[in-house]
């Protein structure tokens, strides 16, 4: 078990390589010059060669990348060619709001997921299993971020019951950090939550028609047992997979949440960073980003040998 | 092909006497409704976008001071943006927007996964395990970070933008394509038309392409919705289209910044939005079921 | 057959029995009709057919779970210790299943659940129906895995199901089943799945429990060969219905439906002769909703009389001291059963 997850981890690690490699290789051949940005309005020629030359924009690329990656692997991301601030430091302040929205997010998914979709197979082709049905698949095509504003605008701005704007950090309390949390994550979560109903809801159905389901009810087990029992372990396989690849754009949906709720997380700070041409800033986003899909697959990848004992062996 | 025929004329396809000679079971027939709602909508979509010019009320782009944040009226009938522009007229010429963008990122996307798909379906080897890596990395990347990255290096706009959706949307056309290629490589009419002496490009052509179509169909009706709600959030970022021009997601961006004054301005462009993406999945979905029971359907007549 | 019954009542008593599932059409196909057949306490009977012929839909009716698998119960009624079931409450239903009546099926690997151990899955039911604490459960979970003869039973107690053989899944079911003590045990097709020389092994296990436990044993099978061996009495079953029944010796060595006689004549013997050829029955069995009118078996018997048989539905009849059968041509047709030799 442990070796299986470590062989994972190893296989993961590159990943997290590529993507930075990938921003590395388009920065060369982009148009445009990141020192001519940055040296303001109408620079002298000598001020754009001094900034050129503090962020070493003359070297190739290949050696920009590998010296960006030998001083990441060292824990440091540079610093930010607007504020002198450390790399590192900027995105650990903010990182606390946005892995707040996307844990929300997540938690939200699952449970109102696992709800439907486990009401819905009380009564397989029931009046209850096709409106949950039809609700999740019309939920699919929401935008998060519209449904973010359709929120605001309802519930913070016309009716004032929670708090529109901003974020807490958990350490000034329970209730105001979720009180800023809910509607931005409710917006956040309908899309997974909708998916997690969908899929658990067919593979529940699967389950539900296989012959040990069958075995248990002979067995004397009540249907309510055997739905909690011999069925959800089983039909979280599928389940488990689809959230794995949602967490990378429930990630992505945090920006727009994020600037729509105004809250001081990365997607704010990725956003300003592209308007500025900040590209270390950018740079410590995307490695952060993909270091949480590469962390979740792992975790999903783990728990396939919970779920399912054969992939332990 | 019959799947084919379904995606080119949406309306009529589900009609064809092929497929209703098949017909016979009522859910069949309600799913086909859906499918043709979804397919009049977006024709009726697309007519908008053309005749923009001709049925929109105002010109997008005029200003009028004096008519700022105006509620829903008769001369302004889903009532002014913080510029005093016609949204209405803004909403017509949006969708212009939408689905160009659309059609740009998913032929990017087509461009990056298919050719490529086919050649690691076809060769595979070193040539094809490596292709296979690249786009797997690229699936595992967050997307919309990646397409956001992308714009920050070539700047922002329409075009920059959806050539990040493009690539990044890519990778399921590669997987597609390759996992359908490897299927049919090994069967015996392919086997003999290479064994005959025919050239890889000309087997490609007469036998490969016409097996991955169908299946790059359905991507393709899905992607098309991805794209117009990845062209939204690009574009209420501001990192998509420039202004002044009209987007549905920029138009979004104007309403979460007068949120508090005119909330009514968030209603139009986010339904059209979801309505929009709604009217894709369900079309793709309508293409999925028909190939499967064309497929069946066939399999009965051998 | 048993000459002294229980309080003079069997312990099953299946009487025109109609089950039906739904069609394609939106109504409803009968799969199962008029069904009638005892068993007796201690007793082996099998149920024979070709698949298709309603012996596990008969069975599962029996077990209540028809609903389960998306039929209805459409008439007759099932008696099980002279209590009416079919309209018993699914609570009732829950505590008959296990120590009243189990069963095992046919995919023995497919019918454990792959997420939790064998232990585990066997320690629920006794936790349910004997009340044992966790402890005695897993103690109870062991001694019946070594009941049916699996080796270091601690031991593999703790193992997924999928890292048993299907004969070993099997032995698995059935300590399943019998942990609970059961008074009658439904093996569906118990060995069809399995390999030749596992199939004798399983078959010889049951032999054995029955013996030491004295459970009534209800024994669905294709194949006659292997019912020959276990049971007391058979009841043949074509397209939804009972064709023949009667003592194994009745319908052995005289057969008096020709459905019957064409089974027993694809049985392939071991002193089979060279030159000699195996009869297959001709045609297949009829799927339900289409059933011939007349006689269901006509069209694929070679005894038929046209404009006899293929006219009125024949009614099973008696046809000695232990038998009855569904033909009406059973007196004047001279069938050969097993040649003993």
């Amino acid at each position: 078990m442990l070796r299986y997850a470590g062989k994972r981890l190893l296989a993961a690690i590159p990943l997290l390589f590529v993507v930075p490699l990938l921003v590395f290789l388009l920065i060369g051949l982009a148009p445009g010059d990141p020192a001519v940005v940055l040296a303001g309005d109408n620079p002298t020629p000598e001020r754009v060669a001094a900034i050129r030359d503090q962020l070493g924009l003359d070297d190739p690329v290949w050696e920009r990348y590998l010296r960006w990656v030998g001083a990441a692997l060292q824990g440091d991301l540079g610093t930010s060619l607007l504020s002198d601030q450390r790399v590192v430091d900027m995105l650990t302040r903010r990182m606390g709001t946005t892995m707040s929205l996307v844990l929300f997010a997540m938690v939200m998914a699952v449970v109102l997921g696992a709800a439907m979709a486990i009401v819905a197979s009380l009564r397989p082709g029931g009046l209850v299993d096709r409106l949950v049905n039809w609700l999740a698949s019309i939920a699919i095509a929401v935008p998060a971020f519209w449904f973010g504003l359709v929120l605001a605008s309802l519930f913070a701005v016309s009716y004032q019951l929670l708090p529109a704007f901003g974020f807490e950090p958990l350490s000034a309390g329970f209730w105001p950090w979720l009180s800023h949390l809910i509607l931005p994550g409710i917006a956040l979560g309908l899309l997974p939550a909708a998916e997690v109903t969908l899929q658990l809801r067919s593979a529940l159905g699967q389950v539900l028609r296989s012959d040990y389901v069958l075995n248990a009810r002979a067995k004397g087990l009540s249907r309510r047992a055997v739905l909690f029992k011999h069925s959800l372990k089983n039909a979280c396989i599928p389940v488990v997979t689809v959230l794995g690849f949602r967490v990378a754009e429930v990630l992505a949906g945090s920006v727009t949440i994020e600037i729509i709720y105004n809250m001081p997380g990365l997607g704010s700070l990725a956003v300003d960073s592209v308007l500025n041409r900040d590209i270390p800033v950018l740079l410590g986003f995307v490695l952060f980003s993909t270091s949480v899909v590469v962390v979740v697959n792992l975790l999903v990848d783990i728990s396939y040998g919970y779920f399912n004992p054969k992939v332990r062996a | 092909m019959t799947n084919a025929t379904v995606l080119d004329d949406p309306v009529g396809g589900p009609d064809d006497p092929a497929t209703a000679g098949r017909a016979g079971i009522l859910r069949g027939i309600l799913r086909r409704r859906s499918t043709v709602v979804a397919g009049g909508f977006l024709l009726l979509l697309v007519a908008c976008a053309v005749l923009a010019p001709v049925i929109a009320p105002h010109d997008p782009d005029a200003q009028d001071v004096l008519q700022r944040l105006q509620p829903p009226s008769g001369e302004h009938l889903l009532g002014t943006d913080d510029y005093g522009r016609d949204v209405l007229s803004r909403l017509i010429y949006g969708a212009r927007v939408s689905l160009q963008a659309a059609v740009q990122a998913v032929v990017v996307a087509l461009l990056i996964g298919l050719p490529p798909g086919i050649v690691a379906g076809y060769w595979g080897g070193l040539l094809g395990a490596t292709l296979t890596r690249v786009m797997d990395a690229l699936m595992s990347a967050p997307s919309l970070v990646l397409a956001i990255t992308i714009v920050a290096v070539l700047g922002p706009g329409v075009t920059n933008a959806m050539l990040a959706v493009g690539l990044v949307m890519a990778p399921r056309f590669f997987r597609v394509a390759r996992a359908t290629t490897m299927d049919v490589r090994h069967e015996t009419y392919i086997e003999a038309s290479v064994a005959l002496g025919c050239s890889s490009l000309r087997t490609i052509g007469r036998h490969i392409l016409p097996n991955v179509m169908p299946p790059i169909v359905l991507v393709i009706s899905v992607s098309l919705g991805t794209a117009v709600a990845a062209e939204a959030s690009l574009s209420f970022l501001g990192l998509g289209v420039r202004p002044p021009a009209a987007s549905w997601g920029s138009m979004l961006s104007t309403a979460s910044s007068n949120m508090g004054i005119a909330p009514y301005l968030v209603w139009p462009p986010g339904v059209m939005i979801f309505l929009t993406v709604l009217a894709f999945t369900y079309l793709g979905d309508g293409v999925r079921k028909g190939m499967l029971r064309s497929r069946s359907a066939g399999s009965k007549e051998d | 057959m048993r000459e002294q019954k229980t309080a003079g009542q069997p312990l099953l008593e299946v009487r025109d029995l109609a089950v039906e599932f739904p069609s394609a059409s939106g109504g409803w196909t009968p799969v199962v009709q008029g069904v009638s057949f005892t068993l007796d306490q201690g007793e082996s009977v099998a149920l024979v057919g070709e698949s298709g012929s309603g012996k596990t839909v008969t069975s599962l009716a029996v077990m209540g779970l028809t609903g389960v698998t998306g039929g209805r119960v459409a008439g007759g009624s099932v008696r099980f210790d002279g209590r009416e079931l079919t309209a018993l409450p699914e609570r009732e239903w829950r505590r008959l299943r296990g120590p009243g009546m189990g069963m095992i099926f046919q995919q023995p690997t497919r019918s454990l659940n792959p997420a939790y151990t064998v232990g585990d899955q066997i320690a629920e039911s006794v936790r349910r129906h004997l009340g044992l604490g966790r402890r005695a459960a897993w103690a109870r979970a062991v001694e019946m895995l070594d009941l049916v003869q699996i080796p270091r039973a601690a031991e593999r107690v703790h193992d997924y199901p999928h890292s048993f053989s299907g004969g070993m899944c099997q032995r698995v079911m059935i300590a399943m089943v019998m942990a609970c003590n059961p008074r009658l045990l439904i093996a569906d097709e118990p060995t069809t799945a399995l390999d030749v020389t596992v199939q004798e092994r399983i078959l010889q296990l049951l032999r054995d429990l029955q013996e030491q436990t004295g459970v009534s044993l209800l024994f669905v099978s294709h194949d006659l060969a292997v019912v020959a061996e276990l049971c007391q009495r058979v009841v043949v079953m074509y397209a939804g219905e009972v064709v023949e029944q009667g003592t194994a010796a009745d319908v052995y060595f005289r057969p008096r439906h020709p459905y019957t006689a064409g089974l027993l004549a694809s049985i392939p013997k071991p002193g089979l002769r060279a030159g000699r050829r195996l009869t297959a029955i001709p045609g297949s069995i009829p799927a339900p909703g289409s059933w011939p009118s007349g006689c269901r078996f006509h069209v694929r018997c070679p005894h038929r009389d046209p404009g006899r048989c293929d006219l009125r539905h024949p009614e099973i009849v008696p046809v000695g001291p232990s038998a009855q059968a569904r033909c009406v041509r059973a007196d004047e047709i001279e069938l050969s059963g097993v040649t003993v030799g």
